[in-house]
């Protein structure tokens, strides 16, 4: 579906690729839009007096307007970053003064690195708890965790609103609810770079406090990001990265700052991130979640029951075989099969997967899985992709079956 | 290139040496938790020679076939020649042209000998 949209097709036309949770590939119009400000616009943010600057200026306010939009929030609210590691890694740090000893920590075990490393060497700085909720098999977090791991003491619940390893989506806006039961004052950090990709955020009616991705994972560039944080916080939080753009006064003993976002976007921004961003976001709209949705659950069906009907008991996919709760990635193990000999010897066909631990190797120590091989969809991705996919595999089976 | 070669396979669906050494000098255990290969490899030594190996784990093609492959050169060694094994020579004895991504694969074996050779002896 739509490969023709896609450069890296003419390529690399036999080209299967199953790893857009790793990174989406881009349409020609958010490459063409990036090249537009290396070539056309060129020039700086808000310094520059004369029209190219300002016209630069202006398209990088009008995208960030595009981005509150999509998300459901204000401008002020919207902070480009280089992604989502540097917008979680932001966030830690400028959390930080208002943390004390007595505060808590709290994530998932499904997240990834980013959403985990950041909160839990923030919570060994501060000599404040940090604790893990454990999900079920079929990738959800139960009521008993919350009741187990949140206290009124909890200050920060950092949680994916879907699992890069097991696709499971979470249903954000009760969690955050039933998270505000216990522990009203919380702050909740939506980890989003899986599921912007799949469905609608709507950052008010689910009241997270702060939400992070990147663009790459929905068809934008690498080295752009948003992180979404509530009005009434980013005033009182302090910036922690300093430098041009985002003073009022430097000269004074204690220098001030401006309000958000400028107040945490010091130095030059990825700008021809930021026009490309904006592209990546107007495709996905003109596309639309509905129509991202029914494509990927075909090919979640499809490719489910491909993976059964061939290879029986053998094969496991992890987070349950409802995926229906599914957006994007279908992780599996293979009885007796590596799947780093899998993603190998897929690779070597042109099929392009991934293997290991996928940055969240809480997850996997936690559910006793060493290794999983992981696929994920995208728009250009169709029922000939697994076909081929599953055909390669077979011949792997037969290659390393003991 | 094709990585998995009849050799690499045959050694992978047939690795020699599989089994620990009912008795044993040296024996060290080497992981590589990123994708849950594990090998544990057991040695004698007399008179600072191999006269024995044996090893045992779980892990992919590469890392069973790469250990197979060079466990199998070691009788007759000198410890102090295995001391200094590179890994370049394990690379070219396996034949194996191989992605960074997967080197570990390929070197847990060396690993895990280094580690027996350098513990105290377990007899």
């Amino acid at each position: 579906m739509h490969k023709e949209l896609f450069p890296f097709f003419k390529n690399y036309p036999d080209m299967v690729y199953l790893d857009s949770a790793a990174t989406a590939l881009k349409p020609k119009a958010v490459i063409d839009a990036e090249v537009e400000y290396l070539t056309l616009a060129s020039t700086n943010l808000s310094r520059g007096l004369y029209p190219l600057a300002e016209h630069t200026s202006t398209h990088v306010e009008n995208i960030r307007s595009l981005i509150a939009s999509f998300i459901g929030s204000t401008k002020e609210e919207i902070i480009f970053t280089s992604g989502t590691t540097a917008g979680l890694n932001m966030l830690a740090l400028i959390m930080e003064d208002s943390l004390t000893h007595d505060d808590a920590i709290v994530v998932s075990d499904f997240e990834h690195h980013a959403n985990y490393l950041p909160w839990k060497e923030l919570s060994q700085r501060k000599g404040s708890r940090f604790s893990v909720l454990k999900s079920d098999a079929s990738g959800y977090i139960q009521g008993s965790e919350i009741e187990k791991n949140i206290t009124e003491l909890t200050a920060i619940v950092a949680i994916s609103a879907l699992s890069n390893v097991t696709g499971v989506i979470q249903d954000m806006p009760r969690l955050i609810a039933s998270i505000r039961e216990i522990a009203p004052q919380a702050v909740i950090v939506v980890d989003a770079a899986q599921y912007v990709a799949h469905a609608q955020i709507d950052v008010r009616q689910w009241d997270a406090d702060f939400l992070v991705f990147s663009g790459h994972k929905i068809y934008g560039p690498t080295g752009i990001g948003v992180l979404y944080g509530k009005k009434e916080l980013l005033k009182v939080l302090q910036p922690r990265i300093y430098g041009g753009g985002m003073v009022l006064d430097a000269y004074s003993e204690k220098s001030t700052y401006k309000e958000s976002p400028e107040r945490f976007e010091a130095g030059t921004q990825n700008i021809s991130g930021i026009f490309a961003l904006g592209t990546a976001i107007d495709f996905i709209k003109s596309i639309n979640y509905t129509t991202l949705n029914n494509h990927d659950q075909k090919l979640q069906k499809y490719t489910q029951e491909r993976l059964q009907d061939t290879f029986g008991e053998l094969v496991t996919v992890i987070g349950g075989k409802d995926y229906t709760k599914r957006a994007g990635i279908l992780s599996f193990t293979l009885k007796g099969i590596h799947p780093h000999d899998i993603a190998t010897l897929l690779g070597e066909k042109n099929i392009c997967v991934r293997a290991g631990e996928h940055c969240a190797m809480p997850w996997h120590r936690g559910h006793g899985v060493p290794a999983t091989t992981r696929l994920s969809f995208a728009l250009y991705n169709d029922k000939l992709d697994i076909d081929t996919f599953i055909t390669t595999l077979i011949e792997i089976v037969k290659l390393l079956k003991k | 290139m094709n990585l998995y070669q009849d050799h690499i396979l045959d050694h992978y669906h047939n690795p020699r040496h599989f089994g620990l050494l009912e008795y044993s000098t040296h024996q060290a255990e080497a992981l590589n938790p990123t994708c849950g290969d594990r090998l544990t490899v057991s040695l004698k030594v007399e008179d600072a020679t191999v006269t024995a190996v044996g090893f045992e784990g779980e892990g992919c093609a590469i890392s069973i076939a790469s250990a197979s492959i060079f466990y199998e050169t070691l009788s007759g060694s000198k410890i102090s020649s295995l001391m200094e094994k590179e890994p370049s020579e394990v690379l070219t004895l396996t034949g194996l042209t191989i992605s960074p991504g997967r080197m570990k694969c390929a070197l847990l074996s060396l690993e895990a000998l280094k580690k027996a050779l350098h513990g105290k002896i377990v007899v």
